[in-house]
């Protein structure tokens, strides 16, 4: 769960997206879909989660290097 | 003979023919200006020539209007747009829709020259382009943190792809002073950071501003970036030299901003799509499995040896029913054979012949059977069995035969 936190939204896109390329060939025991759908709904609503609760950051590289916020 | 032709056809048939041709549609010439018109109706009719030749131009009000140098007459410019036949005078003339002053160095020799010489190194070409990130979580923004141009550079972002980050790399991006600066602007992204895409940016303005984004080291630096580069430099009309180097041209900063992200309104949908699909999916998975075990305990229901047990015990309960009728046939059979014999014995008994009235006589001393006259003696006491009972007599004399 804490590893799904932490999960940037195109990674939990991506294994969404091969999920159910998974479970649409229909090859997979059923205890394997099954544990695939679990997944793929957790990631489903983690995507929806990030996308709501996303805020645009906006950043000021210096000539150094180093970032700082900008207001 | 050749065919002969109205003044009008033959004046159809050459503006047919420049239509056609695919250079005069899109075309910038230089000249100075001349005969200069700016007519009530809105419309500008100009001569643009130069030692040796002219060209009659108009530029009508829709193109006049968003002219933001207005010319006058002796001014060296760059006209752009396409040159056709007007018919009533049978006169091929320019058809401008964009003016502009050339005169600081001859800017646009310039730029013919550089672009002429990227084109050819093959900075151009297509196979060059990159393909920009899907989901880019960083995004490098190199341009003039004052400019509105960044201003709209965030709205679209914080609108489409709030999940993004922005790196501001600040730059001048003002004149001809500003090329080292987004040069070094370009090289801190790409030295410092994990962009995944650069947007190189300035809003709308004269040539001049905007000369910045034609410069060799700005063009090089592209070119030379590590990470994909979109550019937006100006209007839409506005082509500069970075833009054809870049891995894509946007005509704004704010296409270039939205070329850059996906769109997060396209992402909730796909996403919603993507967990209904995930129910379904798993539904006719479920509903394929289960009618795929009905079709086998049906198969097994065939040749289950529950099934075969059964099937023998049914047979072994017929041969049990039919051994007992057998049984009770064979014993009504016995039976009735039995009796048969019986009366047949009985028949054949000496009981059966006493019945009939006939009696048996043994000599009472011996108990054995009289079988002749000539063995009874006269005064022998006999006993005559009749078949209900027993006479016990004595023999008053005997006769021979």
């Amino acid at each position: 769960m804490n590893e799904l936190q932490q999960m940037p939204f195109e990674a939990a896109y991506a294994e969404l997206e091969t999920i159910i390329l998974q479970l649409e060939s229909g090859e997979l025991p059923l205890d394997q879909s099954v544990t695939l759908f679990e997944r793929g709904r957790v990631l489903a609503a983690h995507c929806q989660t990030l996308l709501d609760s996303a805020e645009l950051r906006v950043n000021q590289i210096s000539d150094s290097g180093e970032l700082k916020p900008l207001a | 003979m050749s065919q002969t032709y109205t003044v009008a056809e033959l004046s159809t048939y050459i503006r047919e023919m420049f239509d056609q041709d695919y250079r005069l549609q899109d075309i910038w010439v230089m000249g100075e200006i001349s005969n200069l018109t700016r007519a009530s109706s809105g419309h500008w009719y100009f001569t643009v020539k130069d030692s040796k030749s002219q060209v009659k131009c108009a530029m009508w009000r829709s193109s006049a209007e968003r002219q933001s140098f207005i010319p006058q007459n002796g001014d060296a410019v760059a006209v752009h747009g396409r040159v056709s036949v007007y018919e009533p005078r049978g006169e091929y003339q320019l058809y401008a829709d964009l003016l502009r002053p050339v005169g600081l160095g001859d800017l646009y020799a310039q730029f013919e020259q550089l672009k002429t010489r990227l084109e050819e190194e093959g900075l151009f070409d297509p196979e060059r382009k990159r393909p920009l990130p899907a989901f880019p979580r960083l995004i490098g923004v190199v341009t003039s943190p004052e400019a509105a141009a960044f201003q709209d550079i965030q709205n679209v972002l914080r609108r489409r792809f709030p999940l993004a980050q922005i790196i501001l790399s600040p730059t001048p991006v003002q004149g001809d002073t500003a090329p080292p600066y987004i040069v070094a602007a370009l090289d801190r992204l790409n030295a410092y950071t994990d962009v995944e895409v650069i947007l190189l940016c300035r809003g709308g303005g004269s040539i001049e501003d905007l000369w910045a984004f034609n410069d060799e080291s700005v063009a090089r630096a592209v070119a030379a970036s590590p990470t994909p580069v979109i550019t937006g430099v100006g209007h839409e009309t506005d082509f500069t030299i970075v833009d054809f180097v870049s891995d894509y041209r946007a005509p704004t900063p704010s296409a270039a901003a939205e070329i850059a992200t996906p769109n997060m309104d396209d992402l909730h949908h796909n996403v919603r799509l993507f967990y209904d699909t995930l129910a379904v999916l798993m539904r006719e998975n479920i509903s394929e499995r289960r009618a795929n075990l009905l079709a086998v305990e049906r198969t097994m229901g065939h040749i289950s040896p529950v099934r075969q047990i059964g099937n023998q015990r049914q047979r072994v309960d017929d041969l049990n029913a039919r051994l007992v009728r057998q049984q009770r046939q064979h014993l009504i059979r016995l039976r009735e054979r039995l009796e048969s014999r019986a009366a047949a014995l009985h028949a054949a008994s000496p009981q059966a012949i006493l019945e009939r009235g006939y009696a048996i006589i043994t000599h009472a001393q011996t108990g054995t059977r009289v079988k002749s006259a000539r063995a009874v003696r006269p005064g022998e006491a006999l006993h005559v069995r009749l078949h209900d009972g027993q006479i016990t007599t004595r023999a008053e004399g005997t006769d021979h035969e």
